[in-house]
């Protein structure tokens, strides 16, 4: 499958790929709604940290009620209807890789769809197979 | 006849807002009637929610001379406000009052499960029963349909891990459907014993298996049981993190993502309960001379190494899965064993999963019986279960018994043919089923350490106050799993606790002996006072406690009180302001628990209990009762006694038993007066009339019950 990886020192905190991403997930532009979250890096260091899914599959085994599971393309996702929005997937994700909203019940978690790299005016973002 | 509906009523499923539903389900099983109490904004104000519901409705329905198994008696079972939040760990729990078969007075468990969030999410914040049925009797509650119906359950079994499993597959619509179903029930132990618990199911949707968490102290059981209940069942599809209708919910999330990642980062560093639950505590008890041994004789065993975590964690728990009893609890502390192979009694050959097995239950049926064998510990603790007993009073009785026995005061007559030595865990099974089956000496040991010392007593003409000194009882209630001779903070935390010896009011063990964190006689007064009412609070709320302190910050020692873990109280004031929408501070957070303490006390009272000679423990609780007791820590007495400045010089061990009891009980009482006062009650244990009014739970019939003891 296709994932998307990255090379921070490109990005420009433009955020093109947090709105392209909601507008996807959530039919709204608003990146709070995005499961893809470019962070400006604090104190010294300049530049931005960008947070996405990898589609290792950790947070699989952490849910209690069997909502995440991996599609058939090989991303991992989470159902919606199974899932009772307890956020210990979004504690426990190595990459900090999903996020929450007040008004959604889910986690926000990337798809795979590649909506961001399309978005990306630097290339900072890339989709890349892998196995 | 069997499946026969009794009763049937219809509503309208109120909407919970900001974590109350606002009603009360009331089913009086005398009468047959059922019928819906508001909630008012009073009793959410004094009392909160949870026990503090129970405790309000009780003192209404039953008066001084009402009796455990009368009519009036009810059995309330409510989470609380915060109760059923998906996001926070441990936010599942219901609290369950009643009048106690063992100590006549209010009983609370804090126990998990699915039950009380799934009854709220159906429109109720409280189930109160009263009355008796004539036959027995299944209460199904459908929350989506709005429709509570009460049926004939004569043909269907009692005992817990085949009824649970049955109405939740009678129940459900589909496999999907089962974890919208939770099952409150008990078992043949709880009908013919005083020791019955209470068990609350929920699915496990990974193991596709029903898993039981018990309600287990004071004879919950032998109450529902009594009043012909085989099954209380509740139905609600729909659960989401919204469910709860939070005021504020961001303040939740983000207390809930805090803790998430601390549990993520650290409990593998601390505690390790998402590998073994508390099973960690019995290598540490045991190395701390903590873990009771042979009916609490001994802190520590050489073969206590055969039932530790590690043996647990690789011969028997199912690793990597979330073993949560509510959803979001990462901390996920309810270990099981999946597959066990059932070796004796009527359920022999069955292949079952066994929700075990936990610190408390190790240390009560192994280590107290001098039985240090895990397959023992899990067949003992699956009976326990599914016959409806609790497992800590069932091991206190068996060391008790094997006790008397080994020291000549009971003998193979009274026990009927049963060889009650330490170490026999036939005999303890054989115990076990007996009292299941209400029969031979299991139908007297039954009836609790305290009924049992009685009936050695008119049976033998033995020493009573040798039997007083180590049967492990106070107030009727069997004393759980620690070993509390050397820790003075811990003695009074185990004889004040309203209830009774149960360390869920006051655990200072640790805090005491391990971490050193109370070490003036100040520090241990002040500690009874505030960790009693802190630890009241997760009661109130539907909360579990060990996610307050079974993990803590990374700089939590860096802080001015570490042992109150104040990054986790300020959560829990988040938590209760983002649910409620109101404004509390950490103040207040204890003044709502105060109240219901004190509350509590004072309903003791009212059943003619609850002043200071109810709060006497036996000896043993404050040191060594017995010649071998002493002479088995010697070195550690005798120390204790020079360092006090007793001459020991040439004293024969009864001169030096007699100065350490004499010391050890006076500082005891020392404390009591310290802690007493320290509370606002008087001499007596009482509060004073000045305590209640500062509370605001100076009711009439309050204050005309405890002026009559004000001096
Ligand atoms: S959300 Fe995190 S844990 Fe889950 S697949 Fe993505 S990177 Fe892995
Ligand atoms: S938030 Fe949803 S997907 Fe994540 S662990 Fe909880 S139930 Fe599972
Ligand atoms: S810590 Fe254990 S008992 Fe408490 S809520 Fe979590 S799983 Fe249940």
């Amino acid at each position: 499958m296709k994932i998307v990886k990255s090379r921070p020192d490109l990005c420009t905190g433009c955020r093109a790929c947090m709105i392209a991403c909601s507008k996807v997930l959530y039919k709204v532009e608003d990146p709070d709604k995005s499961a893809i979250r470019i962070k400006e890096r604090s104190g010294a260091e300049s530049g931005y940290d960008i947070f996405v899914c990898n589609h290792c599959g950790k947070c699989i085994s952490i849910c209690s009620v069997e909502a995440i599971y991996k599609a058939k393309n090989g991303a991992v996702r989470i159902d919606a209807e199974k899932c009772v929005g307890c956020y210990m997937c979004v504690g426990f994700c190595p990459e900090q890789a999903m996020f929450v909203h007040k008004d959604i019940n889910e986690p926000i978690k990337c798809i795979a769809c590649g909506a961001c790299v399309r978005a990306c005016p630097t290339g900072a973002i890339y989709f890349e197979e892998q196995d | 006849m069997a499946g026969k509906i009794l009763a049937t009523y219809e509503y309208t499923p109120a909407k919970v807002e900001k974590g109350y539903a606002g009603k009360t389900l009331y089913i009086n099983l005398s009468e047959m009637t059922i019928k819906e109490k508001p909630v008012t904004e009073k009793m959410k104000e004094i009392f909160v929610g949870g026990r503090g519901f129970g405790l309000w409705y009780l003192w209404n329905a039953v008066s001084s001379d009402t009796k455990w198994n009368d009519p009036e008696n009810e059995i309330i079972i409510a989470g609380g406000p915060i109760c059923g939040i998906t996001q926070y760990p441990g936010s599942g729990k219901a609290a369950v009052v009643t009048l106690s078969p063992l100590t006549g007075c209010p009983m609370d468990n804090n126990v998990g499960g699915y039950f009380a969030p799934l009854l709220k999410f159906s429109g109720w914040d409280a189930l109160e029963i009263q009355g008796k049925s004539d036959r027995d009797v299944i209460v199904f509650i459908d929350g989506n349909r709005g429709k509570v119906v009460i049926e004939d359950a004569s043909d269907e079994p009692a005992d817990t891990h085949l009824l649970a499993e049955k109405l939740t597959e009678r129940y459900a619509d589909s496999e999907e459907d089962k974890r919208n179903i939770s099952v409150v029930s008990s078992g043949k132990g709880a009908e013919n014993t005083l020791i019955g618990m209470l068990n609350v199911s929920f699915y496990d949707v990974k193991r596709r298996a029903v898993r039981v968490k018990q309600a287990g102290r004071g004879g919950s059981g032998t109450v529902f049981r009594d009043k012909k209940i085989k099954a209380v069942v509740v139905k609600y599809k729909g659960v989401t993190g919204d469910s709860n209708n939070p005021a504020d919910k961001e303040k939740i999330i983000n207390a809930a993502l805090r803790l998430h990642k601390e549990i993520f980062e650290l409990d593998k560093l601390q505690n390790r309960m998402r590998e073994v639950g508390t099973a960690n505590l019995v290598e540490v008890m045991n190395d701390y001379d903590l873990l009771p041994v042979m009916n609490f004789q001994y802190g520590s065993h050489p073969d206590a190494d055969k039932i530790t975590s590690k043996v647990f964690r690789e011969k028997y728990f199912t690793q990597n899965v979330p073993d949560n009893c509510w959803y979001g609890c990462s901390l996920s502390c309810a270990k099981a064993v999946d597959n066990y192979e059932v070796k004796t009694g009527p359920y022999k050959g069955q292949k079952v999963c066994v929700d075990a097995a936990e610190y408390e239950t190790i240390a009560a049926v192994a280590a107290n019986c001098g039985i240090f064998d895990p397959e023992y510990v899990i067949e003992a603790n699956f009976y326990c279960d599914t016959y409806g007993l609790d497992t800590i009073s069932f091991g206190n009785i068996v060391g008790f018994a094997m006790e008397c026995y080994e020291r000549g005061i009971i003998n193979k007559e009274i026990t009927g043919g049963l060889e009650l030595k330490f170490g026999n865990a036939d005999a303890a099974l054989e115990l076990l089923h007996q009292m299941a089956r209400g029969e031979g000496f299991g139908k007297i040991a039954g009836q609790g350490v305290k009924n049992l010392r009685e009936y050695i007593l008119e049976k033998t003409g033995a020493d009573p106050k040798l039997l007083r000194d180590i049967s492990m009882e106070i107030k009727g209630l069997e004393v759980s799993m620690y070993v509390s001779k050397e820790s003075l903070a811990q003695q009074g935390g185990y004889a004040f606790a309203n209830k009774g010896p149960q360390h869920d009011e006051a655990w200072l063990i640790f805090m005491d002996m391990v971490n050193k964190q109370i070490p003036t006689f100040e520090d241990k007064a002040e500690a009874l006072h505030y960790f009693p009412i802190f630890r009241t609070w997760f009661s109130l709320q539907g909360l579990c406690k060990l996610p307050w302190n079974d993990i803590v910050p990374a700089d939590n020692a860096m802080t001015d009180e570490p042992h109150k873990i104040p990054a986790h109280v300020q959560n829990y004031v988040d938590l209760f302001n983002g649910v409620t929408g109101k404004n509390i501070t950490k103040e207040e957070l204890l003044l709502q628990s105060e109240r219901v303490f004190n509350f509590q006390r004072i309903f003791n009272l009212k059943m003619g209990k609850g002043t200071r000679e109810y709060d006497m423990p036996p000896f043993r609780l404050l040191g060594p009762a017995t010649k071998e007791e002493y002479e088995s820590r010697a070195e550690r007495y005798d120390k204790q006694l020079k360092e006090l400045g007793y001459d020991i010089e040439g004293k024969a061990k009864e001169e030096k038993m007699t100065m350490l009891r004499q010391y050890r009980e006076s500082q005891f009482e020392k404390l009591m007066d310290a802690v007493y006062k320290r509370r606002g009650w008087n001499k007596n244990g009482v509060p004073t009339l000045e305590t209640a009014k500062k509370l605001g739970i100076d009711f009439p019939d309050v204050v005309e019950l405890i002026a009559k003891y004000q001096v």
